[in-house]
C-alpha cells in the first residue's frame, strides 16, 4: 500500500473548543482501498478527528490534506463531493423521511443520475431487506435495518473513504457481528474504511492498521497484528490483568 | 382496538364513580369558566332560534352534552372487556350533567350572596339574570336537571343504533350552523332569506324542517355514499389519480371563482383576507413546516412587504424620501418589494440562522419587533410617519380592473393568483431537492451537514422563499386596506399565523390551507372579523383553547403531513400492527437511541 499515495491526511494536526487544548500533534494518512481503525476511550478526540477529516472542525494549526490539495478551509460538501463520507455514530437516521429519501439524501451532491440509480440497484441487492422497506418511515425500522439504511446512505455518495463513527455503539451483541461484517462486505468492494471505534478487540481484528489516541495524542501507531499483540494496549483496551 | 364477542354486563348505577367525578369536576369548571368569561351574557343577544334560544345559553348547554358522551366513551386495551351498552351510559351522562349543573348553580347562588365584581368583571347581575332565566335565585337549580338530562343524552348516544346517533347529531349541527352562520348563508345565498327572521333568527318552523332534512339525509344513506366516494377516490391510483386530482383542482377553483359573483360583500371580504393570511401561513409553512426553523417573527416580512408597497405608491409617504425616489404603479412596487423583502430576509437570516432551537426562536421574536418599533419610531418618522403610518396607498391598477378594498371581489381574485402561485410553488418546492434538503436539515442539522449540505444556505434559502411569499402578501394588504400602519404588524399577526400552521398541521400545504380557513375564516385574523364575528371578543381564548386541544388530541393537525401523523402516533400505529400480526419483530433488540457526536 505505501507506494500510493494517502486520499486523506492529518499533517501536525492541533484544534481546540474554545480554549481546550483537543487534538494535539495528530498525523494520520488512510491509503486506498485500506481498513484502518482509531481506538481511544471516552473524551480521547476520536469524534472530533473525525469531524476535522469531514471538514466540520477546523483545525487551528496543521494541514488536513486531500489528493495532495490542503483542504482546511474548505467546506464539507467539497469534502464529500470527492469521496470523503461519514456514516455518523447511533446512525442518526433522517426518522421522519422514507428509507428512499434517506438514501437519496446520501447522494445529494451528486449530479450523475445513472450512477445515482445504478447505485441504488447496488444496495438493494446488497440489502435485499432495505428495498422492501423503501417507503417506510425510517424511524420505523429495526436496529439491524436502521444500520443498513445508514450505511447504504453513506455509500450512496460514492465514497472513496467512508468515515465510520463507532458502528457498534448502541448494538446488541448480535447485531454487532452482523454490522462488522456489512462493513467488511463494503471494504471488500474496494471502498477504504476508516473507523473509530471503543471495541478494540473487532475492530483490530479486520483492519490493517490502527492508531491509539490518547487525550488527544496518538501513543501507538502501527499495524493491527502488532497492536493486538501489544501488551499494554491489551492491558487498557482489551479487558486483560 | 379488537371487539371481542364477549361483553361485560354492568347494572345501571355500577359506574366508575372517579371518572364520573372528574369528568363532573371538568364540566363544573367549565360551565363556571365561561360563565364568568361572560359569554352567556355577551352572547345573550344573539339569538339563534326565534323566541327560544340565544347563542349565550348555547355556549352553556354544548358542554354538558359533549361530557355526556365522553362518560359512556370506552378506551379498550388489549386483554380488556368491553362493558355492555345499557341505561348504565345514559346514568353516568346523567351524573356528569347533574354535576356541571350544580357547579353552575352554586356560581349563581355565590354571585348571589357576595360581591367579586372587581376582579371577575362577569360576576354581574347580568349573568345571574341569564342564569336564572329572570326569575328569582332558586331558579339556578333548575340547570341541575337541565345538564343533567343533556348528559344523559349525550350518553344515550351509545345506546341508540349508530344511525340514530348520526342523526340525532346531523340534526342538532345543521339547526345550529345554520342558525350561526345566518349572515354568510344570506350574503351568498340570498334567496335562502325565507328561513330567518328580520334579525336574522330562525325561525323554529324552518329550525325543525332543517332537522328532519338532516335525518332524512343520514337514514337515505346519503352519508354512507359521501363516504363511498372518498374512499373510492383514495384508493385511486396511477393516471386515473392524476386525473381525478386535476378534475378536483379545476373545479375547486370554478367554486372558487364563481362564489364571489354571486355572494354578498361580507363573503367577499372574508374571502379575501382568508387568502391574505393564506399566502402568510404558506410562506411561514416553507420556513417552519419544510425547514423546521422556528420564526415567531415573521410578521417582519409582512410588514416590510406592506411599507415597501405603501412607500414606493403612496403620495403620503413621508416628507424625507428624496425627490428623485420614484411613485410606482401596485405591480412596479411590487417587484421592488420582493427584492426589499428577500434582502431583509437574507439581513435577519444571517445572524439568526447560525443559532439553533429555542435561541432562534427567541432572537426571530426581538427582529420580529425591532422592524416594528422601527416603523414606528422617531427617527424614521420623516420616512414612515411613525404613529401615523402612510395613507392614501392608491389601488392596484391593473388597466382592465382595479384592486381596492372597497371592492372586496377584486382583491380576491388578486390573492387567488398569488395564492395559486405560492401552492404551486410549495408542492414543487417539497418534492425537490431543495425541499428534501430543508427536512434533512429539520430532521438532523449535523447530519445533513454531514451529508454534504450546505445548511446555511438552505437555511437562508427557506427564510428567503419565506419572506417572498410574506411580501406578497403585505403588498396585496397595503394596497387593500389603502393606509398601513405599525399598529398592524403586531407580534399578535406572527402568533396567529404559526396557530394557523400548527392547527392546520406543519408542513402539510392542504393542511396550512384548511387553517386558514377555519381560523381566519370562522374566528378572524387579528384585527378581521370572521364568520363568527359574535366571538370576537373571544378570539383569542378561543384559538388559545383551540392550540392545547389540537396539541393533546390532534398533534398533527387538521390535515397531516402523512409522515408526522405515523411519528406522533408511533406507539398506537405499531401496537394496532402488531395486532394485525404485521409488524416483523424479527431477534433483533430495538437499538439504543440518542448521543451527539462530539
Amino acid at each position: 500500500m505505501s507506494d500510493q499515495k494517502p486520499i486523506l491526511e492529518f499533517r501536525d494536526i492541533n484544534t481546540h473548543y474554545g480554549a481546550v487544548h483537543i487534538l494535539k500533534e495528530v498525523n494520520l494518512a488512510i491509503y486506498p482501498g485500506e481498513m484502518v481503525c482509531l481506538l481511544g476511550g471516552n473524551a480521547s478526540g476520536k469524534s472530533t478527528t473525525l469531524k476535522t477529516l469531514l471538514g466540520m472542525v477546523t483545525p487551528t494549526s496543521g494541514e488536513v490534506v486531500l489528493d495532495g490539495e490542503v483542504v482546511n478551509d474548505k467546506p464539507t460538501s467539497y469534502r464529500v463531493e470527492r469521496g470523503i463520507t461519514m456514516v455518523p455514530e447511533n446512525r442518526r437516521l433522517f426518522k421522519r423521511l422514507s428509507v428512499l429519501e434517506n438514501l437519496q439524501l446520501g447522494a445529494y451532491l451528486r449530479t450523475d443520475k445513472d450512477g445515482v440509480e445504478r447505485d441504488l440497484e447496488r444496495i438493494y441487492s446488497m440489502f435485499p431487506r432495505v428495498k422492501e422497506r423503501l417507503s417506510q418511515k425510517a424511524g420505523t425500522l429495526s436496529g439491524g435495518e436502521q444500520q443498513m439504511v445508514a450505511m447504504g446512505r453513506a455509500l450512496m455518495a460514492d465514497p472513496r473513504v467512508l468515515l465510520m463513527d463507532e458502528p457498534s455503539m448502541g448494538l446488541a451483541p448480535s447485531l454487532v457481528r452482523t454490522n462488522f461484517e456489512l462493513i467488511q462486505q463494503i471494504h471488500e468492494e474496494g471502498i477504504a474504511i476508516f473507523m473509530v471505534e471503543q471495541n478494540a478487540n473487532m475492530a483490530l481484528s479486520l483492519a490493517d492498521r490502527g492508531w491509539v489516541l490518547q487525550t488527544g495524542r496518538v501513543v501507538l501507531d502501527d499495524t493491527a497484528d502488532a497492536l493486538l499483540a501489544n501488551p499494554e494496549l491489551r492491558k487498557s483496551y482489551l479487558g486483560e490483568a | 382496538m379488537t371487539t371481542t364477542a364477549e361483553l361485560v354486563t354492568k347494572g345501571a348505577f355500577d359506574l366508575d364513580w372517579r371518572k364520573v367525578a372528574r369528568l363532573g369536576g371538568l364540566t363544573a369548571l367549565g360551565l363556571v369558566f365561561i360563565a364568568l368569561a361572560g359569554m352567556p351574557v355577551g352572547l345573550d343577544s344573539r339569538i339563534l332560534i326565534e323566541k327560544y334560544l340565544s347563542l349565550g345559553y348555547v355556549s352553556l348547554l354544548w358542554l354538558s352534552l359533549i361530557m355526556g358522551w365522553l362518560m359512556g366513551k370506552e378506551t379498550l386495551l388489549e386483554g380488556m372487556t368491553a362493558t355492555r351498552k345499557s341505561s348504565r351510559d345514559a346514568v353516568g351522562g346523567a351524573c356528569v350533567g347533574a354535576l356541571g349543573g350544580l357547579g353552575l348553580a352554586i356560581l349563581g347562588l355565590l354571585i348571589n350572596t357576595f360581591d367579586l365584581r372587581d376582579p371577575l368583571v362577569n360576576w354581574s347581575p347580568q349573568t345571574l339574570d341569564i342564569l336564572t332565566f329572570g326569575g328569582g335565585v332558586g331558579v339556578v337549580v333548575v340547570w341541575i336537571p337541565i345538564c343533567a338530562a343533556l348528559g344523559a343524552v349525550g350518553g344515550a348516544l351509545h345506546l341508540a343504533p349508530p344511525k340514530v346517533a348520526k342523526a340525532t347529531i346531523a340534526a342538532i349541527l345543521t339547526v345550529l350552523m345554520t342558525a350561526i352562520f345566518a349572515t354568510f348563508i344570506v350574503d351568498v345565498v340570498s334567496p335562502l332569506d325565507f328561513l330567518y327572521s328580520k334579525n336574522r333568527e330562525l325561525k323554529l318552523g324552518w329550525a325543525l324542517v332543517l332537522a328532519a332534512v338532516a335525518v332524512g339525509f343520514v337514514f337515505s344513506g346519503g352519508g354512507q355514499q359521501l363516504a363511498r366516494v372518498k374512499a373510492d377516490y383514495h384508493n385511486t391510483t396511477g393516471p386515473a389519480k392524476t386525473r381525478q386530482t386535476a378534475a378536483l383542482i379545476v373545479v375547486s377553483a370554478a367554486v372558487l371563482i364563481i362564489i364571489p359573483q354571486v355572494a354578498g360583500k361580507i363573503t367577499q371580504e372574508l374571502m379575501a383576507n382568508i387568502g391574505i393570511f393564506l399566502l402568510l401561513a404558506l410562506g411561514l409553512n416553507i420556513v417552519v413546516g419544510m425547514a423546521g426553523i422556528l420564526d415567531l417573527g415573521y410578521v417582519a416580512f409582512f410588514a416590510v412587504g406592506g411599507y415597501t408597497t405603501a412607500v414606493l405608491t403612496s403620495p403620503n409617504r413621508g416628507e424625507d424620501w428624496p425627490g428623485w425616489f420614484p411613485t410606482l404603479p401596485w405591480w412596479g412596487a411590487l417587484m421592488v418589494t420582493v427584492v426589499v423583502a428577500s434582502l431583509v430576509g437574507l439581513f435577519i437570516g444571517a445572524p439568526v440562522i447560525r443559532m439553533r432551537g429555542d435561541y432562534l426562536a427567541i432572537v426571530t421574536l426581538g427582529f420580529g419587533e425591532i422592524i416594528r418599533i422601527l416603523f414606528l419610531s422617531d427617527w424614521l418618522n420623516g420616512y414612515f410617519n411613525g404613529a401615523q403610518g402612510i395613507t392614501n396607498v392608491p389601488p392596484a391598477d391593473f388597466g382592465v380592473f382595479e384592486v381596492k378594498g372597497t371592492d372586496p371581489r377584486s382583491v380576491f381574485y388578486l390573492v387567488l393568483v398569488f395564492a395559486a402561485l405560492s401552492i404551486y410553488v410549495s408542492w414543487r418546492l417539497e418534492h425537490s431537492r431543495l425541499g428534501r434538503a430543508w427536512m434533512a436539515v429539520r430532521e438532523d442539522e449535523s447530519v445533513a451537514e454531514a451529508m454534504g449540505i450546505n445548511t446555511v444556505n438552505v437555511k437562508l434559502a427557506a427564510f428567503v422563499v419565506g419572506a417572498i411569499l410574506a411580501s406578497f402578501s403585505g403588498a396585496i394588504f397595503a394596497a387593500k386596506v389603502g393606509s398601513i400602519f405599525p399598529t398592524s404588524f403586531l407580534i399578535l399577526v406572527s402568533i396567529i399565523i404559526l396557530v394557523i400552521v400548527i392547527v392546520g398541521g406543519m408542513g402539510s400545504i392542504l393542511g396550512v390551507i384548511a387553517g386558514s380557513v377555519v381560523l381566519v375564516g370562522i374566528l378572524g385574523g387579528p384585527k378581521q372579523p370572521g364568520l363568527l364575528q359574535e366571538f370576537s371578543q373571544y378570539k383569542l381564548l378561543i384559538y388559545g383553547a383551540l392550540l392545547v386541544w389540537m396539541m393533546l388530541q390532534r398533534p398533527e393537525g387538521l390535515v397531516p403531513n402523512v409522515r408526522r401523523t405515523r411519528e406522533l402516533h408511533q406507539d398506537e400505529f405499531l401496537q394496532d400492527a402488531w395486532l394485525k400480526g404485521q409488524v416483523d419483530t424479527g431477534e433483533e433488540e430495538p437499538a439504543v437511541e440518542g448521543g451527539e457526536v462530539r
